[in-house]
């Protein structure tokens, strides 16, 4: 019981940095109607700008996200810019592809600088932990989970209390109609597209520090930030929030129930079963008609 | 123009039946067999993802399904090295298809992106089991195949494997043949410019999608299962290998998606050059970066394909020298969506079998 008590909190512990990561994905692509596959190795190569600056640099975990979330919106813009948006035609599938491309890309080059070795950020707030209520925690759970809340809280406050908010929502809801009234919907994307790589670089510092990670990490990660947009349904970021914590804490507790080797699988099963009821997700959609 | 087809594709056949005697270097031949080996598995994704449109990324699932059924059926039946693991590969791919059956309803009860992404899902979800399913696969520490007699040594080991491969592509490209020729295939094009349309016009699109995803997986897996017996021993990272999905992927797009000859030319032009690659760079991560930029160079500058484009240019030099307004402009205008020029022309040249869509 002990056990499954313990396996609960770190679920939703670790729930809430899956969750800043997938809002990434599901912002991205509820504006722009495209689908990331580079998320999960963006969020690796966050965590290597983070490894690079403690370091080479000795700077703190935390404090370092002040210079590689900025780095990695630049980057997510550059992306867009380049490669995104010359895509005319049948541009859904073909962004699948490109942006798998550029996960390819990224793995290649961490490949080249850090060889495919296994590393883990440190700091004191990852070895040392406290106890609680009989419990003991390390510290960068519950820091990477206050990191999260504060990020997804700026980020609503963005969302939904902003000008660009607004212009935001207005592409998510109708992209012909938003461009109609004004809205500079390139712009939008653009910045829309900086704004999920940033959340990776913050992702991916709490992802590096709780878990051992090499250049070939993103393919799991991608595999699972998929299922947790698809289970809340693509596009709907509440629905992203709440799959990532019940999938996280489902993981967790079938790894102290079942066996660690069939976490995974039990996360895969469960996207299989909830499609088979409803195959647009907890929150999403069903898919219309297009025209 | 049918004239000229024929006996053009049977001088290719030769040619392709004599490039192993011409070149006999095994290091040569040993790049032929997995061109073919990847040319048959990108003509086989294509005839569901090319014709339906639903862009399929996890097919390296059933090439793992066939490289297992294989192995184990040589294990468990004691199968000698030699020609006899030939006989099981059609097999390995019925065991694929059957996979396919169930994992292709649950995929197909979604569309676009959904689908693509529960394809990569179920991809994640067969390599898992490959790891886990210990007391069946072994786990990470893999299965090994029957090792062909001695006397295939040299110049000749290669030999039966290419022949093989030969015939699964010719199998594979003549299903592919009928289906776009047939009312079937007419009925996966109407979904792939418009499935809603499709159903209404009383095309039955939940079993037209099932079967082409059953057929792929089918090829796929009589590739996976080939290509383990050629390679002699598998594991789950590379019977399960992500990059396969995208290279096939890749191959179809770049010939052309869709298109009879469109894949297997994108194989004949990636799979020497990766191969290539993976050679000279293996030891870094070279041949990904290269991969991935070759890979983004062809989605951006040329996102229908060779086959396509230079259709379209033939089509315009063809317009331009007759000189005429009768004839059909292509593409008629940037503004109209493609989709539906094409199943326009694809139903077409499907009635009258002229053979522009080669």
């Amino acid at each position: 019981m002990k056990l499954i008590v313990d396996a609960i909190i770190t679920g939703i512990l670790t729930g809430g940095v899956y969750a800043l990561m997938a809002s990434g994905l599901t912002l991205i692509f509820g504006v722009m109607d495209i689908i990331n596959i580079g998320q999960g190795a963006l969020v690796i190569l966050g965590a290597y700008l983070s490894y690079v600056l403690q370091e080479n640099f000795h700077i703190d975990l935390f404090l370092g996200l002040l210079i590689t979330m900025p780095l990695m919106f630049l980057l997510g813009v550059f992306i867009e810019i380049a490669f995104i948006r010359p895509l005319k035609r049948d541009r859904t599938m073909l962004s699948i592809l490109v942006t798998f491309a550029i996960a390819l890309i990224i793995e290649g080059v961490l490949g080249l600088f850090f060889s495919t070795n296994f590393v883990q950020l440190h700091a004191w707030y990852v070895d040392a932990s406290f106890q609680i209520g009989g419990y003991y925690l390390a510290y960068i759970y519950v820091f990477g989970f206050a990191l999260s809340v504060v990020l997804l809280a700026g980020l609503y406050v963005l969302l939904y209390r902003t000008k660009f908010g607004y212009s935001l929502r207005a592409s998510m809801q109708d992209r012909t109609s938003a461009q109609l009234i004004g809205i500079d919907v390139e712009q939008v994307s653009a910045i829309t597209f900086g704004i999920g790589v940033a959340l990776t670089a913050a992702g991916g510092m709490a992802f590096g520090a709780t878990t051992a990670f090499n250049p070939g990490s993103h393919y799991d990660l991608i595999s699972r930030l998929l299922v947790i947009i698809i289970l809340g349904g693509m596009g709907s970021l509440r629905g992203a929030l709440i799959a990532s914590l019940a999938m996280l804490v489902i993981e967790d507790v079938t790894s102290v129930l079942v066996s660690p080797v069939w976490a995974s699988t039990a996360f895969f099963a469960i996207l299989v079963i909830v499609l088979l009821v409803r195959p647009q997700g907890l929150f999403g959609q069903l898919e219309a008609r297009r025209q | 123009m049918r004239i000229v087809r024929i006996p053009g594709l049977i001088a290719l056949l030769a040619l392709a039946i004599a490039f192993p005697f011409v070149f006999p270097d095994p290091a040569i031949t040993t790049v032929a067999v997995f061109t073919l080996l990847f040319a048959a598995a990108a003509t086989g994704w294509n005839i569901f993802s090319g014709y339906t449109g639903y862009i399929a990324l996890g097919h390296a699932a059933y090439f793992g399904v066939g490289s297992y059924a294989i192995a184990l059926m040589c294990q468990d039946w004691n199968i000698p090295g030699g020609y006899p693991p030939f006989y099981l590969v059609p097999l390995a791919g019925l065991v694929a298809a059957v996979f396919a059956i169930p994992l292709g309803w649950i995929a197909l009860r979604t569309r676009r992106h959904t689908f693509v992404v529960i394809t990569i899902a179920i991809f994640f979800i067969l390599q898992l089991m490959a790891y886990n399913l210990g007391s069946i696969t072994h786990g990470s520490a893999g299965l090994s195949l029957p090792i062909p007699p001695p006397d295939w040594g040299g110049d000749f080991f290669n030999l039966p494997f290419y022949f093989v491969a030969l015939a699964i592509l010719l199998l594979a490209l003549g299903t592919s043949w009928w289906v776009r020729n047939s009312k079937y295939g007419l009925g996966l094009l109407a979904i792939r410019d418009d499935e809603d349309r499709a159903l209404g016009l009383g095309v039955k699109t939940g079993p037209y999608k099932l079967v082409a995803f059953v057929i792929s997986a089918f090829f796929v897996g009589m590739v996976g299962a080939l290509h383990a017996y050629f390679i002699g021993s598998i594991f789950p990272a590379f019977a399960f290998d992500a990059l396969f999905d995208v290279a096939i992927a890749l191959m179809a797009f770049l010939g052309g998606l869709g298109t009879l000859a469109g894949p297997i030319l994108g194989a004949l032009i990636l799979e020497p050059t990766q191969q290539y690659f993976t050679i000279q760079f293996s030891e870094n991560g070279y041949y990904l970066i290269i991969y991935g930029l070759l890979f983004l160079v062809i989605m951006l500058f040329l996102p229908e394909g060779i086959l396509p484009t230079m259709r379209r240019l033939w089509l315009r030099w063809l317009a331009s020298r007759k000189n005429t307004k009768t004839m059909p402009a292509w593409p008629p205008t940037s503004t109209q969506p493609p989709r539906a020029t094409t199943f326009r022309q694809d139903a077409e040249s499907a009635g009258r079998k002229d053979g522009i869509n080669l």
